[in-house]
């Protein structure tokens, strides 16, 4: 028995021969078809394993991983570890979720459907846009279909992207710009963290993005990007958290044309920086350029109310070298996992998650930056992490290091001498306690 | 009328008793957020409903109740794969020991995952015949991106700006020509022979001076193993282009035939197609690219590393065309990829494929006789028939006749794909259907071919069991409703 081939080989063999084929020249269409030769496998495992022994040897290699459930970690920088509550992933490994294939067949694909719908709803709703998609594969490359779909719109070639942005998300853009032949001009933020010089006077530009909370945790003015971008005819594009919207102004309220984002942040698990889910919102003017799949409601034969992927003219399948992305992936089980979360925490537990990660940063900042052991590097509000400096003569890799033994995984060491720090709800009182006393003793040390 | 009963948005559910029910009380000084935030904070709670928890529970699985999947039955989609999930690779995905590492940890905390994703990269290289693999692009279709990014960065690098063109056949997937202009090319366009594989005339006008590679999979999407390859992927390198190997069919050929070997310099995998990573409704996917030491160079980065005894992640790579995600890639799909590889090894990936085969083939003659085969040719994993014959007959179409498959417990194959055969209908049964399951999907199109006959109005009411009938999809998108 090899795998999960459910017939043997003279099975196969009596199938064959039941309509009149052949097995042995099932292949003789492949010129000289000898069974590759292999090196790793050989190593490995060339005849296969037993589920037993793949379950040793994976579980080997997890255990090799210090891992944040059981380490106090203070990594964000883009992905963030917010509680998922049970149901979530009782309910999206349900096989009629997790094995089902994009839903093209509406009739035996309602629940992916509705799915779709609802988390284009949710999106909606947190951003303030009245159009989402059903989702894209993260970020950094939403953000790059978003400049892709500027360009397309304002037939300019020319993008202004800040520089607080993610730098992989920057490189992303920078990657498929290139690719498209498109400019990019990298913003420079001031000396408080925020992106507040923009390009004016020129009417080159396609649009202008920011992300918000930023890199550094730093929130930007969402109005002033709206009045620089619109002033020279560039559309206004935003990557803002979804978690912060609980909070902060939305971009469809002020006014922004395209907003994107990582919704990892919806509970879904870090998992070493992937599946995440990239989400997209615009203005209804923007809709039929969008990339990405979109859910639509509908009546059936019936009169009965339905659903199924529309305006499929901008998609590949359709369009071919003229679609609006080549994207046919949308994360779908992903984002019904940030639906399921969402609809389980509601408006009130998506408050409270986004309220305590801002409380507990502060509170967290407030100790590590109040004796000159390290000091906040930018003094505007911030959101859920933050960027410190050490005073001279810290050794960061260092400290780092030495956390780690006290069962700590500390920030992201950025620049060599400053930290970013970010921390969700999670964290309890003791643990940020704990982490600033070790933080400032090792600091002395 | 189905029995299935419509279900209102979530929106709908809220509940009286409000309230946050799952984080643990706030027990730090609670800030004054109008305060900190100014004119960033917006006062009051989202838009969105709370909604207890079992009527979330019990919205979803009623959701779920509406869908088709494989662990129902045989779901023979043309292209797609729908293999068998198997249930181990979830389980070994969810270990806490992957689920809780965090993309920005040191290396050194993550010595599990980067030994994972080295030994991995060092079996689909064993399978493709290359000699490195990225794991960055999310999906198939940002593999098939990453494969001519690395051609293009490849004739950037020896300043040989001429080349503006893709050449990729009428038979590819409509993901080839969408990634060659999001590449930023030109897309040429050479026929299919009557063979249904590529016609060598037609490629020899296509070439000159200005092809910066050819994008092809091989199979193609009819099924059909092009003889010719390493002809053309002569013909491709002598002109100065490359040859991307589109690694939608690898189920066809694993271990018994290499890209590598037919000439190609990279290849992308679906792993959801081909190493039975689930597809989730529509993702996550992961598209591992493999390339030549020629390529390997242009590698997005970061590309995993071993010095020693510590594995890396290696960001130091100069003619890197850069990154076209975050992080390393959807590491807990490549888990379960792992896992698939391993349970099978090189010896079960060689039975997968002829497994495939078999099947394909199996169904292919048990249907010769009830429904036109457009080339008389054998095929692989997946062959193409159409309602050529029904339409002449009755008038019923490729449309009615997968509907009324839907009546009969299984979920249609693609249909009108490709765009080369008129009505098509493709059909990929895969390696982990039973001999019972082909005879009782033949049977059905049998049946269905004699009501088509009979009584055509079976097919064109059709389906009639499910939980919606045949939707209007030309209200949907004239006066589009996309949220609630």
């Amino acid at each position: 028995m090899i795998g999960y081939l459910p017939m043997s080989r003279e099975e196969r063999r009596r199938m064959l021969a039941s309509v009149g084929v052949d097995l042995d020249k099932l292949f003789d269409m492949i010129p000289e078809c000898d069974r590759c030769s292999v090196e790793e496998y050989e190593a490995l495992a060339d005849k296969g394993m037993k589920e037993m022994e793949v379950v040793e040897h994976v579980q080997a290699l997890a255990d090799k991983n210090l891992n944040t459930a059981k380490y106090d970690c203070y990594l964000g920088a883009g992905y963030y570890d917010h509680y998922q509550p049970a149901a979530v992933k009782h309910l999206i490994n349900r096989s009629e979720f997790l094995t089902s294939y994009t839903p093209y067949q509406a009739e035996i694909s309602q629940g992916t459907l509705q799915a779709y719908f609802e988390w284009q709803s949710y999106i909606t709703r947190l951003t303030g846009m009245p159009i989402a998609n059903a989702g894209l594969y993260d970020a950094a490359s939403g953000a790059a279909e978003a400049v892709l779909l500027a360009c397309r719109d304002k037939r300019r070639y020319k993008v202004f992207v800040s520089g607080g942005m993610h730098p992989e998300t920057l490189e992303t853009v920078q990657t498929y710009c290139h690719a498209a032949d498109i400019e990019v001009v990298v913003g420079e933020i001031d000396e408080n963290g925020q992106q507040t010089v923009y390009p004016d006077a020129n009417r080159e530009f396609a649009c202008f993005m920011i992300q918000s909370p930023n890199y550094f945790g730093i929130v930007e003015d969402l109005d002033l990007l709206v009045e620089k971008a619109h002033a020279v005819g560039a559309l206004a594009v935003v990557s803002a958290d979804p978690v912060s919207l609980a909070m902060l102004k939305r971009p469809g309220d002020a006014g922004v044309d395209i907003a994107i984002g990582e919704a990892q942040s919806l509970g879904i698990p870090t998992s070493y920086g992937g599946p995440g889910i990239g989400y997209m919102a615009v203005t209804n003017k923007l809709m039929r350029k969008m990339p990405g799949r979109i859910c639509g409601q509908t009546v059936d034969r019936d009169g009965k109310t339905c659903y199924v992927l529309t305006i499929q003219a901008r998609e590949q399948h359709i369009r071919r070298e003229r679609a609006t992305s080549n994207i046919c992936t949308s994360q779908a089980l992903i984002a019904t996992a940030a639906t399921i979360w969402l609809a389980l925490q509601g408006g009130s537990g998506l408050l409270d998650v986004a309220e305590q990660s801002a409380a507990k940063a502060i509170y967290l900042e407030k100790k590590l930056t109040a004796n000159g052991h390290f000091k906040l590097v930018y003094d505007k509000p911030y959101f859920r992490e933050f960027l410190i400096e050490a005073k001279e003569g810290v050794d960061l890799e260092k400290l780092n290091k030495a956390l780690l033994e006290e069962g700590i995984i500390g920030g992201l060491i950025v620049d060599d001498n400053k930290l970013l720090i970010a921390v969700t709800e999670k964290k309890t009182k003791e643990q940020l306690d704990r982490f600033a006393e070790a933080m400032l003793r090792l600091c002395d040390a | 009328m189905s029995r299935y009963k419509e279900t209102p948005l979530i929106f709908e559910l809220a509940t009286s008793n409000e309230g946050s029910r799952y984080i643990r009380p706030l027990d730090v000084p609670k800030p004054d957020f109008s305060e900190w935030f100014g004119d960033a904070y917006r006062e009051g709670k989202p838009n969105i409903p709370d909604v207890d928890e079992i009527s979330v529970v019990r919205h979803f699985t009623n959701l779920s109740s509406k869908n088709y999947h494989v662990e129902v039955g045989t779901y023979p989609l043309g292209s797609c794969t729908m293999k068998y999930n198997p249930k181990v690779n979830e389980d070994m995905s969810a270990l806490t020991g992957f689920a809780a590492t965090h993309p920005m940890q040191p290396d050194e905390t993550v010595q599990g995952n980067l030994e994972l994703l080295y030994h991995l990269e060092k079996m689909l290289n064993d399978v493709t015949g290359m000699a490195a693999h990225t794991f960055q692009p999310a999906a198939g279709a940002h593999g098939e991106l990453a494969g001519i990014l690395l051609i293009k960065a490849y004739h950037e690098d020896r300043g040989d700006t001429k080349r503006d063109t893709i050449i990729v056949p009428d038979a590819a997937h409509g993901t080839n020509p969408a990634t060659a202009a999001m590449a930023g090319y030109k897309v040429r366009e050479v026929k299919s022979n009557e063979y249904g594989t590529v016609d060598l005339e037609s490629l020899e006008a296509a070439l000159g001076d200005d092809v910066a590679g050819l994008m092809l999979t091989n199979p193609n999407t009819l099924g059909l193993y092009d003889g010719n390859i390493e002809k053309i992927t002569r013909m491709i390198h002598d002109c100065g282009g490359l040859c991307y190997y589109d690694g939608a069919n690898m189920n066809a050929i694993m271990m018994h035939a290499r890209p590598g070997d037919m000439g190609f310099d990279c290849v992308h995998w679906n792993v959801h197609k081909t190493l039975s990573t689930p597809h989730g409704g529509g993702g996550p996917g992961a598209g591992p690219v493999g390339c030549n030491e020629l390529l390997e160079p242009y590698l997005p980065r970061p590309v995993v590393a071993k010095k020693d005894d510590m594995y890396y992640l290696d960001f130091d790579r100069p003619k890197s065309f850069g990154m076209i995600r975050s992080f390393v890639g959807t590491f807990g799909v490549l888990v379960r990829t792992y896992a698939y590889m391993l349970s099978n090894g090189a010896e079960g990936l060689y039975e997968v494929s002829e497994g495939a085969v078999a099947n394909s083939t199996y169904l292919r003659e048990r249907l010769k006789d009830y429904y036109h085969i457009p080339y008389d040719t054998p095929s692989m994993h997946e062959f193409v028939m159409t309602s050529e014959w029904q339409k002449k007959e009755s008038g019923c179409n490729t449309l009615d006749i997968v509907k009324r498959l839907i009546d009969y417990g299984f979920h249609p194959p693609t249909v009108y794909f490709p765009l080369v055969v008129a009505e098509a209908i493709m059909i990929e049964p895969t390696e982990t259907e039973t001999w019972r399951d082909l005879d009782a999907l033949a049977d059905a199109f049998i049946k269905i071919a004699e009501e088509a006959k009979e009584d055509p109005e079976l097919l064109k009411g059709a389906p009639r069991y499910t939980p919606i009938a045949r939707p209007d999809e030309t209200a949907a998108a004239r006066d589009p409703i996309l949220a609630g």
